[in-house]
């Protein structure tokens, strides 16, 4: 059923309507399968996904690059080496193992990745932006994302929708996504699919099968092709055929809600 | 052989100026103590390797300790920008800071080729990465089997190598448990190392077989420093201190703030852990 009807106009007096940022982390977790294994980004990956892990894929495997593998946390870390991460961990193992045997093994099917600047081709920079000998704004760097990238079955992409995060070309390649089109990440010597999906609060966009370019795919409930075009660096196409990422429902919203409450309580070191 | 030292004795013999320090332990056991006493000895011009630069590097680089950086991920994990971290590269304060840029896997790859006393770590890394562009320690090496080119970077060979660990017994030995990071590789890389502990004990008492224990004659100095990983944490014994992360933001986003914080804190204060 598309049409309100007056049950969920009543529900809405009760439980808030989601925000865009939790239209995008629902969306974002809908995306991972209950047999995914899963190398973790940390900020709006991690969220999105423990929501998988608490909703609709309970089997999901969760990695985190400190090491921790397998893990239940309660609340979702700070950085990806929480205690928590350990402490709930099926096991822990060097870092050193965990590139070379977990991740550079081909043993994980996702990877899920942030990023400062991700552009038409899904290249991720986390580096800089401006020149990098120069730079406007030095950025954290590449830390696991350029092998997570490489080594990952699969790249799930997750950021708020706006021209300077969404631009035509990135400052700095620090993860390769398409590179400039088809071919590129075979001839990079790369024999993994790359970016498959991008989740951000506005829209769903996926790499076009010829062109290897990010177009439009589902528009989040009430979202219009204005905004998303006004929101990106490069004049975005829409596939075909659009759909509407349905909304996010109740459960997901207060399994969601109640996970950012645990959170915020823990972190504030009471 | 290991020695058990004090803190203070054990920086003023290992850590001189100029020289290439590792400090490591990923998110979890960072050597803060450590750190804060090489500020207060005033070392200068050192080449400071780490994986997550973390509070710990932006506070050297602030203190003006550094002369370059080898890293990897230099962000306060989970809150943002490492603002003394990005001074230094933005406007050269208070000295320009010279950056060698890795990946996770890569950092990780050199230190387990130094621990392995080889020239280099090969791995399948760095694909399409402008980091091949701006970082010329970054080539590729043949397959000598299949003719692959895979990414080649130097082993990592610190002078120094700085680790903190839950205890050790009286005989130097060391035992590390939890997020284990690549601290056992660091201390094997380096030519002299430096164990911080939270206590000395009579029995290391490893709870496995496989527990990873630092034989006593693999370490150089072993110090106790109570707490000396905070505000980062150490499994078993004390929590991470989320909320002083997200506090550092604050005091360290101006030089007046962070100077301020920096004199109350780390030089006006006397060496973690007692004299020996």
């Amino acid at each position: 059923m598309t049409e309100p009807t007056a049950n969920d106009t009543d529900r809405s007096l009760d439980v808030p309507a989601a925000t865009p940022t939790e239209t995008m982390t629902v969306a974002a977790a809908r995306a991972l399968r209950n047999d995914d294994v899963c190398f973790v980004g940390i900020g709006a990956p991690s969220a999105a996904c423990n929501l998988a892990r608490l909703t609709h894929a309970p089997d999901i495997v969760l990695i985190y690059e400190s090491g921790t593998l397998q893990t239940r946390p309660d609340v979702l870390p700070l950085s990806i080496g929480d205690g928590e991460l350990c402490e709930t961990a099926l096991t822990t193992v060097p870092v050193v193992e965990m590139f070379q045997y977990w991740l550079q093994g081909g043993r994980i099917s996702k990877g899920f990745l942030g990023g400062a600047q991700i552009d038409r081709f899904a290249n991720i920079n986390t580096t800089v932006i401006g020149d990098y000998d120069r730079p406007k704004v030095r950025l954290p760097g590449g830390g696991g994302a350029p092998e997570i990238a490489g080594s990952c079955h699969e790249v799930l992409i997750t950021a708020r929708h706006s021209s300077r995060v969404f631009v035509e070309t990135v400052d700095f390649v620090t993860s390769l996504g398409h590179g400039s089109g088809p071919g590129d990440r075979a001839a990079a010597g790369l024999v993994t699919a790359g970016p498959v999906l991008v989740v951000t609060d506005l829209c769903l966009m996926e790499p076009d099968a010829e062109t290897r370019e990010l177009v439009v795919t589902s528009l989040h409930a009430g979202v219009t092709r204005e905004q998303v075009t006004e929101a990106t660096g490069w004049p975005v196409r829409f596939a075909a055929r659009v759909g509407t990422t349905p909304a996010p429902s109740a459960e997901e919203l207060g399994v969601l809600r109640d996970l950012h409450d645990r959170t915020e309580r823990a972190h504030a070191g009471a | 052989m290991a020695e058990i030292v004090s803190l203070r004795q054990a920086i003023a013999t290992h850590v001189h100026d100029g020289d290439v320090v590792a400090m490591e332990g990923f998110t979890h056991l960072i050597p803060f103590a450590a750190a804060h006493e090489i500020i207060r000895q005033g070392r200068r011009d050192l080449t400071l390797i780490r994986m997550t630069p973390d509070l710990i590097y932006d506070q050297l680089i602030g203190a003006g300790c550094a002369r370059k950086l080898v890293f990897s991920w230099g962000g306060n994990p989970g809150v943002g920008s490492l603002h003394r971290f990005r001074d230094a590269v933005e406007h050269g304060w208070p000295a320009p800071l010279e950056l060698e840029e890795h990946s996770h896997a890569a950092m990780a790859a050199a230190f387990h080729a130094g621990a392995a006393g080889l020239p280099f770590a090969t791995l399948r890394g760095y694909a399409g990465s402008d980091l091949r562009r701006v970082n010329d320690n970054i080539r590729t090496v043949t397959c000598p089997f299949t003719g692959e080119e895979l990414a080649a970077v130097p082993a990592h060979r610190p002078d120094v190598g700085i680790i903190h660990a839950q205890r050790a017994d009286r005989a130097g030995n060391v035992l590390v448990e939890g997020i284990v990071g690549v601290q056992k590789e660091t201390v094997l890389a380096s030519r002299r190392s430096i164990v911080t502990v939270e206590e000395v004990v009579d029995d290391l008492a490893a709870p496995s077989p496989n527990s990873v224990v630092l034989p006593a004659w693999a370490i150089d100095a072993v110090a106790v420093a109570p707490r000396g990983a905070a505000p980062s944490y150490a499994h078993g014994y004390y929590a991470r201190d989320n909320a002083f992360y997200l506090a550092w933001d604050g005091i360290s986003r101006d030089r007046e703030g962070f100077e301020a914080w920096l004199r109350e804190h780390v030089l006006d204060r006397e060496s973690a852990g007692a004299e020996v």
